[in-house]
């Protein structure tokens, strides 16, 4: 039996009589970055906030990192969560702390870490995402892309198990989305984040960084596998997807 | 018939949602009541936002109601010829009523719209999602230290409002309607009971919390958007002071019960 990071098994989620995911199952193992890719409004972010708990299922089962997500409620989610790290579309930095105070904000509130080490760890995560001399500038003084790096630093702070990321590169200019592509495979490649769950409309992003890719369309996964198979996948559906990904 | 039902059932929907919500929101604040000590610097933070920076309003607002008070009782006891009464009729509506009331609404308006406006754009920018993503408990980093301080910042300033009423009072009473100084505290300290300062008191712990509750579930509940957030800080500060007046009329009969 294959150990698994993720399962999920026949999710459904609905909002407001709208039905996103119709019974959704994928599996993500240990040591290997899935992309889920779908058209905009095909509920990849739904997918991904189902995963962390942060929304819970209508119909279904989410288990990650071997928790039966689905019964637990909220502070009993909160040990598992600090297992993974998350990265928003928009960073979802805290905007009155500035970006040390940001990225020290789990070790402050999760370990019981010195300062001078908090410091240290902070200052790597920064370099790792190649930032350098950004300590003190608040959220609203860096470009989208910088938010961006920041965001995967701060996920990065307690060396997650799973790493989700939501659209990394949607809203960048080509040469920050190279960044944030060469960042998220250099993380995979040096560890930092070995299992991660990508949801992305990115073809050359996915590509890049999936040893998995997983098409969701009509609230089910159309396809799963490695990306040479589904890009060159002769299935109607997912052809005409990735046709219209391309246009 | 239909037509009727129509109207009234998602409006009776939504009503249920709130109450329901903010009661939920109530047990989740109970349930994490206890902070761990590193959090004692965010309830440290909400006594400077909700309690110093509130002095001048509750201040003005006692000044100016105990005087207009003193005014209007001093004219018509006058017409029975009880103008010392002045006192203790200003102590005793201040000290039950006016004092507790007063700093609820105009302070609790203020606070509760700031509570609100704050937790809402952090929803609207996902950072409550962030929080939870990293594993906080954001009932307790958010909403706990803003009701634990309200839970003092509200009777403290109740306390000082009841004070400046008195002394408002006392301005009008000697130097407008000549009474004499010593008169007026002696009468107030004859008529006016303990049990009086601590019913109002009492209250405003109440006030405190029923306050910041309604602030803070507005804030996490709003939607829409930037807009959104404007008709929810809007709508904060009507239902603080609607809540207080209502909860008010309950905690009044329930003190004379005591």
């Amino acid at each position: 039996m294959v150990d698994a990071a993720v399962e999920l098994q026949g999710l459904w989620k609905g909002f407001d009589g709208q039905v996103v995911l119709r019974g959704l199952d994928l599996e993500l193992p240990r040591h290997a970055t899935l992309s889920v890719m779908g058209g905009s409004g095909s509920g990849k972010t739904v997918l991904l906030r189902l995963v962390a708990g942060l929304i819970k299922p209508d119909r279904g089962r989410v288990r990650v990192l071997g928790v039966d997500a689905t019964p637990l409620r909220e502070e009993a989610l909160l040990p598992l969560r600090r297992r993974m790290g998350f990265v928003f579309q928009g960073a979802a930095l805290f905007d009155s702390l500035t970006v040390y105070e940001n990225v020290a904000y789990p070790l402050r509130e999760h370990t019981r870490l010195p300062e001078v080490e908090v410091a240290d760890r902070v200052h790597r995560l920064l370099a790792r995402v190649g930032l350098h001399d950004v300590d003190q500038k608040l959220p609203a003084e860096l470009s989208g892309g910088m938010k961006k790096r920041v965001g995967i630093a701060r996920a990065l702070a307690l060396e997650p198990e799973l790493v989700l990321y939501d659209e990394p590169t949607a809203g960048l200019d080509p040469a920050n989305a190279r960044l944030i592509t060469e960042l998220v495979e250099g993380l995979k490649t040096e560890g930092g984040s070995e299992t991660a769950m990508v949801v992305t409309h990115d073809l050359e992003f996915a590509r890049a960084v999936s040893d998995l890719i997983a098409v969701l369309i009509d609230g089910r996964i159309a396809m799963v596998g490695p990306p040479d198979a589904v890009l060159h996948s002769d299935r109607r559906d997912v052809h005409a997807f990735l046709a219209g990904e391309r246009s | 018939m239909t037509d009727v039902r129509s109207l009234i059932e998602p409006r009776a929907r939504r009503v249920a949602a709130y109450w329901g919500g903010l009661g939920l929101l109530a047990w989740d604040v109970g349930r994490n009541a206890w902070l761990p000590r590193r959090y004692l610097p965010f309830v440290l933070a909400e006594f400077d936002g909700m309690g110093i920076r509130s002095l001048v309003v509750a201040s003005t607002a006692a000044m100016f109601t105990g005087m207009v008070f003193a005014l209007q009782s001093a004219v018509y006891l006058s017409r029975f010829g009880a103008d010392l009464y002045v006192g203790p009729l200003v102590g005793l509506s201040v000290l039950r009523e006016l004092g507790p009331v007063l700093t609820a609404i105009l302070v609790g308006g203020k606070v509760a719209s700031g509570i609100t406006a704050e937790l809402g754009s952090m929803k609207v920018t996902e950072q409550i999602d962030a929080l939870r993503a990293l594993g906080v408990n954001y009932v307790k980093r958010l909403i706990v230290p803003r009701i634990l301080a309200a839970l003092f910042v509200f009777p403290l300033l109740t306390v000082l409002a009841d004070f400046i009423g008195l002394v408002g009072g006392m301005l009008i009473a000697v130097y407008e309607r000549k009474i004499d100084l010593y008169l007026y505290w002696n009468t107030i300290f004859y008529w006016v009971v303990i049990r009086d300062l601590v019913t109002g008191v009492g209250k405003s712990f109440f006030f405190g919390v029923v306050v910041t509750l309604i602030g803070a579930y507005n804030g996490l509940a709003m939607t829409g958007g930037t807009e959104g957030l404007g008709r929810a800080t809007t709508a904060t500060v009507v239902q603080v002071s609607l809540a207080v007046i209502v909860v008010d009329f309950f905690l009044t009969k329930l003190f004379l019960l005591l």
